[in-house]
């Protein structure tokens, strides 16, 4: 029955494709563009990229968003990573399911609601708005995706292992360093990658909670975007592209060299399901 | 052969008492930096406007002590909640985005399922990469793909100059609801694939053998066997996406024109623009008890389904 059906699953994932990649492709390609209308093709040029090394702004932006991205990336995955060690091997503790329902909400938050909360908690404590509460707000709403993207790691992972070490007398945080962490590395790294991408790509929460000082690449991008488009902006937009889809390819690869394929990005679509 | 008694554990293993404590950090930064915030709004929502910094009363005043106390929360009233009653705007910006979602994760079945199916009929050679292929977008930043459109779809764009080749056009999609459906089924589609393609690629194929076999179309394997099994998936899938699509607000501001209510949009207007604090958190906490509540709801259900299947 596969045969009767081969060509239309053909047509249907080669069409799926292509609209999800043409826009992405076209946009790159004219961020090559020599002249500076968007549609009309006049020669290929790297202008763009060295007119966005003299905008302080813009290189402002980045290195904000760097920085902010690898802080909040890592403290999440070291939360994120200690929540879903307490959810799969914790049992059933006291408060389990507020835990399980905090972890899980931000993944559907609407990102008006996030940044909005987020924002009434720092005005409430008199927080100065910055570096310092867009961390906590990247922190927060990226430490339950790698809950979901550890947690599908460990629970396949055989808790017997964990139990046999405990009965040699092993001490829990020894367990922890040598056991259950090189098993779900790939899982952690995972969880990493995927917090430091929204951190990078996030706009809505950021709006929010920045301060004047502290504006992000995306909400640099977002206010230019709203005056039009411009090749410029599809230059930081390739750059970026870039550097997430080598980070992907990377991580991907790394998890197959481990031959693990619960591992790696594969996991994230194992989680959402 | 005599059966072995099977092992007993003599007792509990101590780890179980221990690996709780793990989640003692994050439970704590979640407390405090999630659901403190939630009870903030929900403070908020009932309190009113004034013209200040920050733009609401009352506060509390702690040098009054108790007092204070009492007087702050004699001033909390729903008064907010009943102004939005009298307002046409944000009820109809409510079941506009509503409508939106609805339609939306209509859209992003009918094109996804068969991308799903396809992939995961696909040879398992290919299935990694095609799973790849999707997943990629998915990483790449939201805020460029939605800006990807607007260089397609405005008036000059690509698009119009595309179909002007062949003496058609021009077609005015930007700023119109199409454009706002077309960039969430565009934004959307890896998380309506991702579920759909878990649901369909752990399917038994001896099943549709089986069917095959006892003479049933192929049409009507699909019907009675492929799709039922997929149902789960389906549910995923829309759910993943009609939420957070209800809350949208990159796309329907920069690809849907001011005809365009999303709620997403009403709020951050009500935030920034008109600066009245309580009635965008109203707002939001009608928006988060209709769309939160079910989703937890569904997640317990799960959990519980996962438990008794082990």
């Amino acid at each position: 029955m596969r045969k009767g059906a081969s060509w239309f699953n053909m047509v249907s994932v080669t069409f799926g494709l292509a609209f999800l990649y043409l826009p992405i492709a076209l946009l790159i390609a004219y961020s090559f563009n020599a002249g500076r209308l968007v549609t009309v093709w006049s020669g290929f040029s790297f202008r763009w990229y060295a007119a966005l090394l003299h905008d302080q702004q813009m290189l402002d932006a980045a290195w904000m968003t760097i920085r902010l991205g690898v802080v909040s990336a890592t403290l999440a995955t070291v939360l994120g990573t200690l929540a879903a060690v307490g959810l799969v091997r914790g049992g059933r503790f006291r408060g389990r399911l507020l835990f399980s329902g905090m972890t899980y909400a931000p993944l559907v938050m609407p990102e008006v609601i996030m940044g909005l909360s987020m924002l009434l908690l720092f005005v409430a404590v008199g927080m100065q708005r910055g570096f310092w509460t867009l961390l906590i707000a990247h922190t927060t709403f990226t430490l339950c995706y790698v809950t979901v993207v550890v947690q599908s790691r460990l629970i396949t992972f055989d808790k017997s292992l964990e139990e046999a070490a405990q009965d040699l007398g092993c001490p829990p945080w020894r367990v922890f360093f040598e056991i259950t962490l090189p098993n779900i590395a790939p899982a952690v790294a995972a969880g990493w990658m995927l917090a430091l991408t929204l951190s990078l790509d996030d706009l809505v929460t950021s709006s929010f909670v920045a301060g004047p000082g502290s504006t992000t690449l995306p909400m640099r991008i977002y206010s230019q975007v709203r005056l039009g488009v411009s090749p410029e902006i599809n230059a930081v937009c390739t750059i970026l592209i870039g550097l997430v889809a080598t980070g992907v390819i990377i991580a991907s690869v790394v998890g197959k060299l481990r031959n693990d394929p619960q591992g790696g990005v594969a996991g994230l679509a194992r989680a959402a399901a | 052969m005599t059966a072995a008694p099977a092992p007993v554990p003599a007792r509990k293993p101590p780890r179980t008492l221990r690996a709780w404590l793990a989640a003692v950090p994050p439970y704590a930064w979640l407390l405090v930096f999630f659901l403190y915030p939630f009870a903030l709004v929900f403070k908020l929502s009932l309190s009113h406007t004034v013209l200040a910094i920050p733009p609401y009363a009352p506060r509390i005043d702690w040098a009054k002590g108790l007092d204070g106390l009492t007087a702050f929360f004699r001033d909390l009233n729903a008064d907010t909640y009943i102004r939005l009653t009298h307002d046409t705007l944000y009820l109809a910006s409510y079941l506009s985005s509503m409508k939106i979602a609805f339609f939306a994760t209509v859209m992003l079945l009918l094109v996804g399922y068969p991308m799903a199916y396809g992939m995961a009929r696909s040879k398992p050679s290919s299935r990694n990469l095609l799973l790849m292929a999707v997943i990629l977008p998915f990483w790449t930043s939201f805020l460029i793909r939605v800006y990807a459109w607007i260089g397609i779809l405005k008036p000059e764009g690509l698009l119009n100059a595309f179909l002007h080749n062949f003496g058609l056009g021009p077609i005015n999609i930007l700023n119109t609801p199409s454009g706002v459906y077309l960039g969430l089924v565009y934004s959307y589609l890896p998380f309506m694939v991702l579920p759909l393609y878990a649901a369909l690629e752990q399917q038994d194929e001896t099943l549709l053998e089986a069917a095959a076999d006892l003479g049933s179309p192929p049409w009507r394997t699909f019907w009675q066997v492929t799709f039922p099994l997929s149902l789960p998936g389906v549910a995923a899938g829309s759910l993943l996406c009609f939420i957070p699509i209800v809350g949208e607000f990159v796309i329907p501001d920069l690809l849907g024109g001011p005809g365009t209510l999303m709620i997403g949009k009403t709020i951050w207007t009500e935030f920034f623009a008109n600066r009245d604090w309580p009635a965008a958190s109203a707002v939001a906490m009608i928006l988060l008890i209709t769309l939160v509540v079910p989703i937890v709801f569904y997640q317990n259900q799960q959990s519980k389904a996962l438990e008794g299947a082990r």
